[in-house]
């Protein structure tokens, strides 16, 4: 896994690639943690993720819970169609506000 | 393009005993990725039996077992410890430890082979407890649940590390049927979000028609058919037929053999099956 960080319109944008799984989601949870320490908007942008699993799942519910009680915000963008599926199975869809588009996720901030 | 799935589980002429007895006699078969295949015979037909050499747990006397492309009976202590890792296993009595919480149950396999935050742990135990319909038992002991409750966490469990097999045993038995149903949902579900392939061994007609894309029949040790659940439906076979209606079957009786086995002297043959 890989990832870049950079800074647009006042908001952070995480961009994950490769696999988020059990090796690599401590580096993605460690990475969105800090992201979030920086109280500005976090979007995650999961378009060039291959796979994510319930681990990396789980750092971004951690990640968002972590955001919103320090009155912040983090949106996904570009969630492929596995990893929607992935978040549907426990009704994450509910929980996180998705994005198509690093755009429209800075219009709805 | 090629767009045929994977094979992820290969089994070629698999023969095995226990003791003296053969179990299985001559078994080939294969599932593709994503598929859910289920296993069905009448009781003794070897049918559990296959499962647990499909999960690796014993060793056959001859034939060969690949599950992704590893050949079990050469595989490394590591290859299959590596193996087992992206195996999930529902056991027919559930199997929890009953001196662990739930949800200790469920982070097992987590504590065994990943290096996670405990929170990620957790998260990801409350998550697969989501999924099962069991929200927020995490902290009761197994013997606080009820048998659809135990089945649902063993579930939760099997399924904690994402496993690309799934293998459950009789998920249905001894449920009612509105739970029975439930697991076969579930079934579904686990494999239509995760992409998992799934073999599961049971005798309810209902779920079978239900969770199968195809069926392996055992009879005796031996396959007797492979199909989908339509190709199923329309066989005429007669054994297939009295297994699909439950029709009981007439044992020949070999008196010779029988004596025999009543007299407790040596059989000659050790080829039937329990």
């Amino acid at each position: 896994m890989e990832h870049e960080i950079t800074e647009q319109d006042g908001a952070l944008i995480v961009g994950f690639s490769g696999d988020v799984d059990l090796q690599s989601s401590p580096d993605a949870r460690k990475i969105l943690l800090e992201c979030v320490a920086r109280k500005m908007p976090v979007l995650v942008d999961l378009s060039k993720v291959n796979y994510i699993d319930s681990s990396g799942i789980a750092s971004l519910v951690e990640s968002l819970q972590t955001a919103r009680k320090a009155g912040g915000s983090l949106l996904l963008v570009s969630v492929s169609e596995a990893a929607l599926r992935v978040l549907e199975l426990a009704r994450l869809d509910k929980v996180f506000t998705i994005c198509g588009t690093i755009d429209e996720g800075l219009a709805s901030l | 393009m090629n767009t045929e799935p994977n094979t992820v589980i290969e089994v070629e002429d698999l023969v095995t005993h226990y003791g003296t007895r053969k179990i299985l006699d001559g078994v080939s078969m294969n599932v593709a990725e994503g598929e859910i295949m289920v296993i069905m015979g009448g009781s003794g037909s070897g049918k559990s039996t296959l499962l647990r050499f499909l999960m690796a747990l014993e060793k056959q006397t001859s034939g060969t077992i690949r599950l992704l492309g590893q050949d079990i009976g050469s595989a490394t202590q590591q290859q299959m410890f590596d193996l087992r890792k992206k195996i999930g296993v529902a056991f027919q009595g559930g199997a929890l430890f009953s001196s662990m919480t739930v949800g200790e149950n469920i982070m097992l396999p987590l504590f065994e082979h990943a290096k996670l935050d405990m929170m990620t742990m957790e998260i990801m135990a409350r998550m697969k407890l989501e999924v099962v319909d069991l929200a927020g038992f995490e902290d009761l002991m197994p013997a606080e649940l009820s048998g659809g409750m135990i089945k649902r966490a063993a579930f939760a469990r099997a399924v904690i590390m994402d496993p690309k097999l799934l293998f459950c045993d009789e998920p249905s038995a001894g449920l009612d049927p509105v739970v029975a149903s439930a697991l076969d949902d579930l079934i579904l579900k686990l494999r239509d979000a995760l992409q998992m392939t799934v073999v599961v061994v049971t005798h309810e007609l209902e779920s079978v028609f239900k969770i199968a894309d195809r069926v392996t029949v055992l009879d005796r040790g031996r396959i007797l058919f492979i199909g989908t659940v339509d190709e199923l439906r329309n066989n005429k076979s007669e054994r297939i037929q009295n297994l699909l209606n439950r029709r009981p079957e007439d044992e020949i009786i070999d008196p010779d053999e029988y004596l025999r086995r009543l007299t407790g002297e040596e059989e000659t043959g050790g080829d039937a099956t329990l």
